[in-house]
């Protein structure tokens, strides 16, 4: 298999304090696929997720060891532009998150922030964005009111669209879909089903129809550990290590 | 049996004293309120608000001081609020010593109940006299904004503290730096705390008459308000202290009662203002 890897980790270690959080973590992300994450609560999933665009660092007394690169470029390097590696590393969150403002402005905010403010081009990045998110349809006529008035799912594929305005490498999808009924995630993995033509997709979920249903690689963490990392099928029909099959049988979770 | 009667015996107890205090609080305040309204609103024309004291032309007016009132509350708010606001983000989202922010936190928190004479000693002894200001509009502006700075640092902490985390991740996660984060989503979210510690601060530099008494002067009398270095060195009084100088000194009583329906109304339409914008700006 000759895919080429956009994120590499190796022997990565990470610390919240004393906790460690992430144990000698090696994997080869695929450019252009779907990576979906899974394994337990607290077995160092999303804590991966967020050192790829070192969202960790939000947290006090945190401390990595080991090597995380996105195309060969140390992430945690000193002095790295941290804004210049998010622009390339989108995220959308859990729990949707617009900002109290405009639809517009809110598609328009990652751009604006990277020093767009040709009116034209923005109006462009705003209706492609959301052309992306599946979303255009349904907000094209209220693009001047509050992103606060859509449902969870609409905010959600905003938040998709707002992250994809910045025109990001990789995309990181922390359990985006939990906080969303059925229907709207049935939209948003349609969603990221299309997206994957253009973007590297890294996210994690806690649902693992979901991570078969759209996933291409899937890697199961379990206390911190990689405990395997395949193709999703395979890893799903034939897992290598007893754990995986454990988890998968659903024997713990 | 018994037992049944005693308890609704208490409970109609109970209920009468809970409802004889409400009722003795609602006259407590009407009769101030009509006291003052009866007295000093016979006395509210259209001359006195816009007129100055003349014994040669025998006319009686406060202008001058409503003039004083309206500078310092807007000099001390020109310079408490980008002041107040600034320390309040830097505590809640810069600092790293989080002792040091304590430590702060705990001092402001202090420094909002000590009574205001002090702060007026404070301000003569600092502004009036180390500084040179003497008894000017600016002296008592200044000594103003010690005083109201921990409210408004207070208010904004409060609410720059309700602004979800989820807003702050999303704008780091889409690239911004912390300052573009702060100024675009958090300060933005946050304006309804900011606009109500204002309104508090206009209230407190309205109410306040020990401070500006011995910072600020007591003269009655029009000052040059032509420039802006006029008003800051005018020496005058502001309605409160109008109020003492007429009502102590000169036991001019008809005019401290009007002066004093003034404020009342002044203050109620400063409350108003607090409630509508908390309300306004949260429907957002």
């Amino acid at each position: 298999m000759a895919e080429q890897a956009i994120l590499s980790a190796r022997d990565l270690d990470f610390f919240y304090g004393a906790a460690q959080a992430l144990r000698h973590i090696t994997l080869d992300i695929p450019a252009g696929r779907v990576t979906a994450l899974i394994g337990p609560s607290g077995c160092g999933k999303s804590t991966f997720l967020r050192t790829i665009n070192r969202m960790n660092d939000l947290v006090p007394g945190t401390r990595m060891a080991g090597s995380l690169t996105f195309q060969g470029q140390e992430i945690y390097a000193p002095g790295l532009d941290v804004t210049a590696l998010r622009r390339r590393v989108g995220m959308v969150f859990q729990k949707p998150n617009p900002f109290p403002m405009s639809i517009y402005d809110n598609v328009a905010y990652g751009p604006r922030t990277h020093g767009e403010r040709r009116r034209a081009r923005l109006d462009e990045l705003v209706e492609t964005s959301l052309r992306a998110a599946a979303i255009w349809e349904e907000v094209r006529d209220r693009l001047k009111k509050s992103a606060l008035g859509l449902s969870g799912g609409q905010q959600q594929r905003l938040c998709i669209a707002r992250a994809l305005a910045v025109e990001p490498e990789v995309l990181l999808m922390d359990e985006a879909t939990s906080a969303l009924d059925p229907i709207s995630t049935a939209r948003i993995e349609d969603l990221i089903g299309s997206l994957k033509e253009r973007y590297t997709i890294v996210m994690v979920t806690h649902n693992m129809q979901q991570a078969l249903r759209v996933s291409d690689r899937t890697a199961f963490f379990l206390s911190g550990e990689l405990v395997e990392f395949s193709p999703t099928e395979r890893l799903f029909s034939m897992p290598r290590d007893q754990r995986t099959e454990d988890y998968i049988t659903g024997r713990f979770g | 049996m018994d037992a049944n009667l005693s308890r609704r015996a208490w409970n109609l107890l109970a209920k009468l004293a809970l409802w004889l205090s409400a009722a003795a609080t609602c006259a407590l305040l009407l009769v101030v309120i009509g006291y003052i309204f009866l007295r000093g609103a016979p006395g509210l024309s259209w001359e006195l608000l816009t007129t100055q004291e003349s014994i040669l032309r025998g006319t009686m007016g406060i202008l001058p001081s409503i003039l004083n009132t309206l500078y310092v509350v807007l000099v001390s708010l020109a310079l408490v609020l980008p002041l107040g606001v600034g320390a309040a983000v830097y505590l809640t989202e810069y600092a790293k010593n989080r002792r040091l922010a304590w430590a702060v936190e705990f001092a402001a928190e202090t420094l909002s109940g000590i009574p205001s004479i002090l702060y007026a000693l404070v301000g003569v002894i600092l502004f009036c006299n180390a500084l040179g200001l003497q008894k000017t509009l600016l002296a008592g502006s200044l000594t103003l904004v010690i005083m109201t700075l921990p409210t408004v640092i207070r208010t904004t902490q409060e609410s720059l503290r309700t602004v979800p985390r989820s807003y702050r991740e999303g704008a780091l996660g889409l690239g911004a730096g912390k300052w573009r984060a702060i100024r675009t989503v958090v300060l933005p979210s946050s304006v309804d705390g900011i606009v109500t510690g204002c309104i508090l601060t206009v209230g407190r530099v309205v109410g306040e008459s020990a401070v500006l008494m011995y910072t600020a002067g007591l003269s009655t009398a029009m000052q040059d308000f032509s420039t802006i270095q006029g008003i800051l060195r005018a020496s005058g009084s502001t309605l409160t202290v109008a109020l003492y100088v007429y009502a102590k000194e000169r036991a001019d009583f008809a005019i401290a009662f009007t002066i004093a329906t003034l404020l009342l109304l002044l203050t109620g339409l400063i409350h108003l203002a607090a409630y509508l914008a908390g309300r306004l700006l949260r429907r957002r």
